[in-house]
């Protein structure tokens, strides 16, 4: 039995033809039913996701499953036709997250997941490709456990994300404001609010631009002259106006500090110029991170991930090696799970 | 036989220590299920050493200043386990293994760690329930103590932008002043047991009254003031680490008088 994969993604096929061959989550396990019920294809799962398109099947004859595949699809250049140990090669990196856009990423992992299970739900797999994903997302769990190629944030907002949940904990108690509308704090907002944070102020000097944000954020806007009376209520404050000097000053803080003795002040300074004196840092519970630091942070992160690069292909080729032993040992085959007319 | 058990269990302690040291140094591995089965045999060790004690001294084993640091070392890991439970898994084990194994060290270096057992004429169960209670109290302000100290390095950490395998490790600092808080309201409370417990003892003189009052109160300060929102989370971290320094020493004067009463 053979592995073949027929598959686009990010690093050979630029977005308006992934988005062409993009199948819907309505149809996947639908087309994957049809495609191992191709006399040439035995077993069929199809992962489809906004940077990829695979189709992973299980074939007595690769080359004729590559030929129907191939047909099915269209012809494209931007397919790469993988089969034996390079196509479960493939996969395991893939769902370790080393074929990701942003290396170690972890999303993928799930999107993966639920291919399968869809497959596996409309009966398009059986004992091969049962056997090689479950492998597969071992394997993934084995290179994130005992690898670093997932730890840390990679970009800006994940950083300050990252840095804010060292704060307090959960963010689900945590107010947020946005000093100024910049897009980097516009998108930082955004992550945390993803990890729960309660409530978004944004204060902006021109009033009409913060409510507009605010809108778009589902927060509340408040003029520029007015946002430290809502200072009590802050755990995050993100600094992003345009202003050629610093707006929060250590002076100005202080003060406000001692009204909040036990809460912490999360202080990300997106800006440049910065919004945020140097000082701040200095006062008891207040944390200030600019965007130099929250960069190094993000490029520190990659640099580990690269480094692990190959711990994780030394983990990957040994499974690999396993898996296609495996595969190779001659056994009895199994009937394809098939679907009843009524389609149960 | 019993102190193989106090031996291994000083092993394991040092050897959890050692090895989380080595991994996040070497920033290859996270504290794993490896240093709680490590702790966890340290504990088994240390109980089973308590035990075959007990059994020959005829009562609860704190007959002495070497049994009495050995019974604070055990209460330390029991809290570890029990109050930690979030936090098991994460560096609060390796903090507290360097403490456990000090603190056992230390007591097998007192010249009364070379006494051989013997039985001895029970104290009746109000002073040894007195006894047992207060040193677990005091287990829990060691628990605090570490859970203040990681507090102050994760601070620290942030302040300067270290972020290196020691800041990924350890828990958030809000969760750490909540732990060291918790921790600490237990100690106070078992330590009111404990001092009620040592009333209906009988007769104490005012001297061990003095000093058992000397470390009650400055924890009920701690912890109104800590309530009413009168300081910051790293002044709190702080007064945790240097009121377990006054209740370590005075822990050292009170068993003192209390084995000469």
């Amino acid at each position: 039995m053979h592995v073949v994969c027929l598959g686009l993604s990010h690093k050979n096929a630029p977005v308006e033809l992934r988005e062409k061959f993009a199948i819907g989550d309505a149809h996947i396990g639908e087309t994957a039913v049809q495609i191992a019920r191709e006399p040439e294809i035995g077993e069929a799962v199809i992962v489809s996701t906004c940077n990829r398109v695979e189709y992973y099947v299980a074939s007595e004859n690769a080359a004729a499953a590559l030929a129907v595949l191939t047909q099915r699809v269209g012809d494209s250049t931007a397919f790469q036709k993988l089969h034996g140990a390079e196509s479960i090669r493939h996969l395991f990196r893939v769902v370790s997250g080393l074929e990701s856009m942003v290396l170690g990423e972890t999303e993928i992992l799930g999107q993966v997941k639920k291919a399968y299970l869809t497959a596996q739900t409309a009966g398009a797999t059986a004992r091969h490709l049962n056997k090689l994903f479950q492998r597969a997302f071992n394997v993934a769990k084995e290179v994130r456990t005992k690898t670093s190629i997932t730890r840390g944030a990679v970009s800006v907002g994940s950083a300050a994300v990252d840095l804010a949940e060292k704060i307090f904990g959960k963010l689900d108690h945590c107010n947020v404001m946005i000093l100024g509308a910049g897009e980097t704090a516009e998108m930082t907002a955004r992550a945390l609010q993803s990890r729960g944070a309660k409530a978004i102020f944004v204060s902006n000097r021109t009033y009409e631009r913060a409510h507009s944000l605010a809108e778009l954020l589902g927060g509340r806007a408040i003029h520029f002259d007015a946002w430290e009376r809502e200072f009590d209520s802050l755990d995050i404050v993100i600094g992003s106006t345009g202003a050629p000097h610093a707006v929060v000053s250590r002076d100005k803080i202080e003060p406000l500090m001692q009204r909040r003795a036990d809460r912490p002040l999360f202080c990300i300074d997106l800006a440049v110029p910065r919004d945020f004196e140097a000082g701040v840092n200095d006062l008891d519970g207040v944390y200030l991170y600019d965007i130099d630091a929250l960069q190094s942070i993000a490029d520190a992160s990659m640099q580990v991930r690269r480094a692990e690069l190959t711990r994780c292909e030394e983990m990957i080729e040994r499974h690999v090696a396993e898996f296609s032993e495996w595969l190779a040992t001659p056994r009895p085959t199994m009937p394809m799970k098939t679907q009843t007319e009524d389609g149960k | 036989m019993e102190r193989w058990f106090l031996n291994a269990s000083t092993l394991c302690f040092l050897v959890g220590f050692a090895y989380t040291m080595f991994a996040l140094g070497a920033g290859v591995a996270r504290p794993s299920r490896w240093n709680f089965l490590v702790m966890l045999t340290g504990f088994i060790c240390q109980t089973e050493y308590l035990h075959q004690r007990g059994e020959i001294v005829g009562r609860c084993p704190v007959t002495n200043l070497f049994e009495v640091l050995v019974f604070l070392s055990w209460s330390v890991v029991l809290l570890y386990f029990v109050v930690g439970g979030s936090y098991r898994l994460s560096l609060l084990g390796t903090f507290t293994a360097p403490l456990v194994f000090l603190i056992q060290t230390l007591a097998q270096l007192l010249p009364s760690a070379s006494l051989p057992a013997v039985r001895k004429v029970s104290a009746g169960f109000w002073a040894e329930l007195h006894a047992a209670v207060s040193l677990m109290a005091y287990g829990a302000f060691a628990l605090a103590c570490v859970a203040g100290v990681m507090f102050l390095v994760q601070e620290r950490l942030l302040k300067r932008r270290q972020l290196g395998s020691v800041f990924q490790n350890l828990p958030p600092i809000a969760t750490l002043v909540a732990a060291t808080q918790r921790v600490m309201l237990a100690g106070f409370i078992l330590f009111t047991l404990g001092l009620v417990g040592g009333f209906f003892a009988g007769s104490a003189r005012t001297a061990i009254v003095m000093m058992a009052v000397s470390v009650w109160l400055p924890y009920g300060f701690i912890l109104i003031l800590r309530q009413t929102h009168r300081y910051s989370s790293r002044r709190f971290a702080w007064l945790s680490v240097v009121a377990f320094i006054v209740a370590l020493t005075s822990l050292g004067a009170l068993s003192f008088l209390h084995l000469n009463q």
